[in-house]
């Protein structure tokens, strides 16, 4: 065989080495376990803190808010739709949570889409229905109908 | 991919009905590079091969140039990819956890084969014994360089020569088939999608092979007459005529195969074809008849097919040569545009369609794609500084038995 084909060889025989040792070192874990990904990354995913805490929790201290809101046509949503995830809250009361006063927030669930069932969520024209005034100024946010 | 801020401002990309994930493009500019670059590696790696395989001797003076355009090229290929996908330090993962589970995983086996086993191999060979004359010549680190390059083999007998240039012929053989494969390769990413009917065809992979070809073959046009008036050279109009002459048959295929498929489609008319004549009508107006078509196509073709029967004088063809090669790389690029981008531009309950801006300053993608296009010249400048083809030894005769 010519020299500068055994050289060849060689070189590619160790390139391949050093590929199998970096493939061997590197390779995560659990790769495979379930098929071409980390079955890790399930366990991983899974034991992140929760960022929402649900809306019962926020009943703990918020009783009056939440029991205007039990009564009122905004029952079913989360407070933290409206303020934002809320597991700093919960521990720490200073921390605050957001405030959102504008009609975005409001017309994000309530502006015409005929993608959306009218008898399920009531829609409203953001232009035509009282323009330029904000929502908040008429009805409740923890209960619409007040 | 752009941040939509409220309903009301996505609606203005829509016209008619489409899903809600068909908003926004998932590949942008970037993937447009990428079977761009990748068909530049293809195309002037087959123009070398013309030469070698095929004995055209006048491609001579370009073989050693569009090996190493093909390589300078074929060193960026990924990057669109890795960047497209924003994390490009967990790239070795890839390398790391092969598998053969999907198409797009596939590409990793072929470009190292192409890289490592075509490439780099039938350069080394070719340039072997150049390295080793050149080590004698330089000092210090340079020395040490090339002396590296050849892997510390000094054999400069005229056997060691003919093993070279036999080995080469082989990988050369063995580099053709590959280079399909590369390209096809991208072409069967989205030729199998079934989902897309601007996609979804089996002509995909040769037409992607044969536009590779085609601007393969453009690029190192350009670069070889570049790379001769930079050096104050005079420019061998024989070998020029004959890359033009080959443009020209392959531009004939591709176009062939391209309305093929386009009549095809035509007169198969399924239930895909209304949105896709207004898109073409529409949308694709400007990249696709004017850009792709009319600057990619039928203005070379007219030249070149002109200058097959009247050969004017050799400034002016140089000029009209330059300037083809140049509409030839537009053409192609606009023609992967119109493959990738306007594939995503309808929506696929064939009722809508989104739209896609291209922001000139400040977009990502765009910024990007400029870079991947030019690195690569940088790396042909520093190639062609390292192994200059116009210092090699002539090549060794074999006789013939
Ligand atoms: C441990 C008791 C406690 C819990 C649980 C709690 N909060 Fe509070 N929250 C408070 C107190 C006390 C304040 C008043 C603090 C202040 O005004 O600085 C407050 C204030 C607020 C404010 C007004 C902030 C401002 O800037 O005026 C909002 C909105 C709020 N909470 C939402 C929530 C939501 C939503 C939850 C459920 C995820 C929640 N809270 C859970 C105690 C609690
Ligand atoms: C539909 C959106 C929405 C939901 C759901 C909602 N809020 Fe509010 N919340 C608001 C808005 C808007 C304001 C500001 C009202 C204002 O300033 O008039 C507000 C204000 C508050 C405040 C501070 C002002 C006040 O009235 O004391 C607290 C505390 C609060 N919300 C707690 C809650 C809790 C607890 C829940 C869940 C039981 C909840 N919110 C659910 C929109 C919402
Ligand atoms: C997360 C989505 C969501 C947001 C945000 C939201 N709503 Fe609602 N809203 C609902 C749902 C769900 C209902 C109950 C279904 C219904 O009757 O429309 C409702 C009911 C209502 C109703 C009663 C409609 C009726 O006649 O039954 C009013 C009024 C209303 N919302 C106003 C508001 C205002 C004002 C805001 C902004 C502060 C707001 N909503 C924010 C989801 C939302
Ligand atoms: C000037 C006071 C006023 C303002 C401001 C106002 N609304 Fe109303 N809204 C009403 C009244 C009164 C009704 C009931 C009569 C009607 O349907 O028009 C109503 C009805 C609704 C309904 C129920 C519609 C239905 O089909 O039953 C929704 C939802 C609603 N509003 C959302 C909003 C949102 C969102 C905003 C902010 C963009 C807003 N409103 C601003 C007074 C107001």
């Amino acid at each position: 065989m010519p020299l500068q084909v055994k050289r060849l060889l060689l070189v590619f025989a160790i390139f391949i080495g050093i590929m199998l040792v970096l493939k061997y070192v590197l390779t995560p874990d659990s790769w495979r376990e379930y098929g071409p990904y980390r079955g890790n990354a399930i366990g991983e995913i899974a034991s992140q803190q929760a960022k929402f805490v649900q809306k019962e929790s926020c009943a703990d201290c918020h009783d009056s808010i939440a029991e205007i809101k039990s009564l009122g046509e905004h029952i079913n949503l989360q407070c933290e739709i409206c303020h934002g995830p809320g597991y700093q809250h919960v521990d720490d009361e200073n921390f605050k949570m957001e405030i959102t006063k504008n009609n975005a927030l409001c017309l994000r669930c309530h502006t015409m889409n005929a993608a959306s069932p009218k008898n399920i969520i009531k829609q409203i024209d953001a232009i035509e229905h009282n323009e330029g005034e904000e929502c908040i100024t008429c009805h409740n946010p923890h209960q619409p109908w007040l | 991919m752009d941040k939509i801020q409220s309903l009301y401002e996505a609606l203005t990309k829509v016209d008619g009905f489409i899903y809600p994930n068909e908003l926004a493009l998932n590949w942008d500019m970037l993937i447009v590079m990428y079977p761009y670059i990748t068909g530049l590696v293809a195309g002037a790696f087959i123009l070398a091969s013309l030469n070698r395989v095929f004995d055209i001797k006048a491609l001579r003076p370009t073989y050693e140039l569009s090996l190493l355009t093909a390589l300078s090229f074929m060193l960026v290929a990924t990057m669109p990819l890795i960047t497209h996908l924003g994390q490009p330090l967990r790239f070795y993962e890839m390398l790391i956890t092969p598998h053969l589970t999907s198409a797009m995983a596939i590409f990793g086996f072929v470009y190292l084969w192409y890289l490592m086993v075509v490439l780099l191999l039938e350069i080394w060979f070719d340039y072997r014994y150049d390295m080793v004359i050149w080590s004698r010549e330089k000092k210090g680190f340079m020395k040490f360089f090339y002396k590296a390059l050849t892997l510390w083999v000094s054999d400069t007998s005229p056997e060691s020569r003919k093993t070279d240039e036999k080995i080469g012929y082989f990988i050369t053989v063995v580099g053709i088939p590959s280079a399909f494969l590369l390209h096809g390769y991208v072409g069967f990413i989205f030729g199998s999608i079934k989902a897309n009917p601007w996609w979804s065809t089996v002509m995909m992979p040769v037409i992607f092979l044969f536009s590779a070809m085609v601007s393969g073959i453009a690029l190192v046009m350009f670069i070889y007459m570049v790379v001769t008036y930079l050096r104050k050279q005079k420019i061998d109009m024989n070998a020029l005529d004959t890359i033009a002459k080959y443009l020209f048959y392959i531009l004939i295929i591709d176009f062939t195969l391209e309305s093929l498929d386009q009549i095809h489609r035509i007169y198969e008319a399924d239930e895909s074809f209304d949105i896709l004549k207004i898109l073409v009508r529409g949308k694709l107006f400007f990249t696709f008849f004017i850009m792709q078509i009319g600057v990619g196509v039928v203005i070379p073709l007219a030249t070149l097919g002109f200058l097959q029967f009247k050969k004017p004088r050799v400034r002016i063809r140089k000029l009209i040569y330059w300037i083809i090669s140049i509409c030839v790389l537009v053409g192609i690029f606009y023609m992967r545009w119109n493959v990738v981008i306007g594939g995503q531009l309808f929506s696929k309950s064939f009722y809508g369609f989104t739209s896609y801006k291209v922001n000139l300053i400040g977009g990502s993608d765009v910024t990007l794609s400029l870079l991947w296009f030019i690195v690569p010249f940088f790396i042909l400048a520093f190639l062609l500084w390292l192994l200059p083809p116009w210092k090699k030894a002539p090549p060794i005769e074999i006789p013939e038995d």
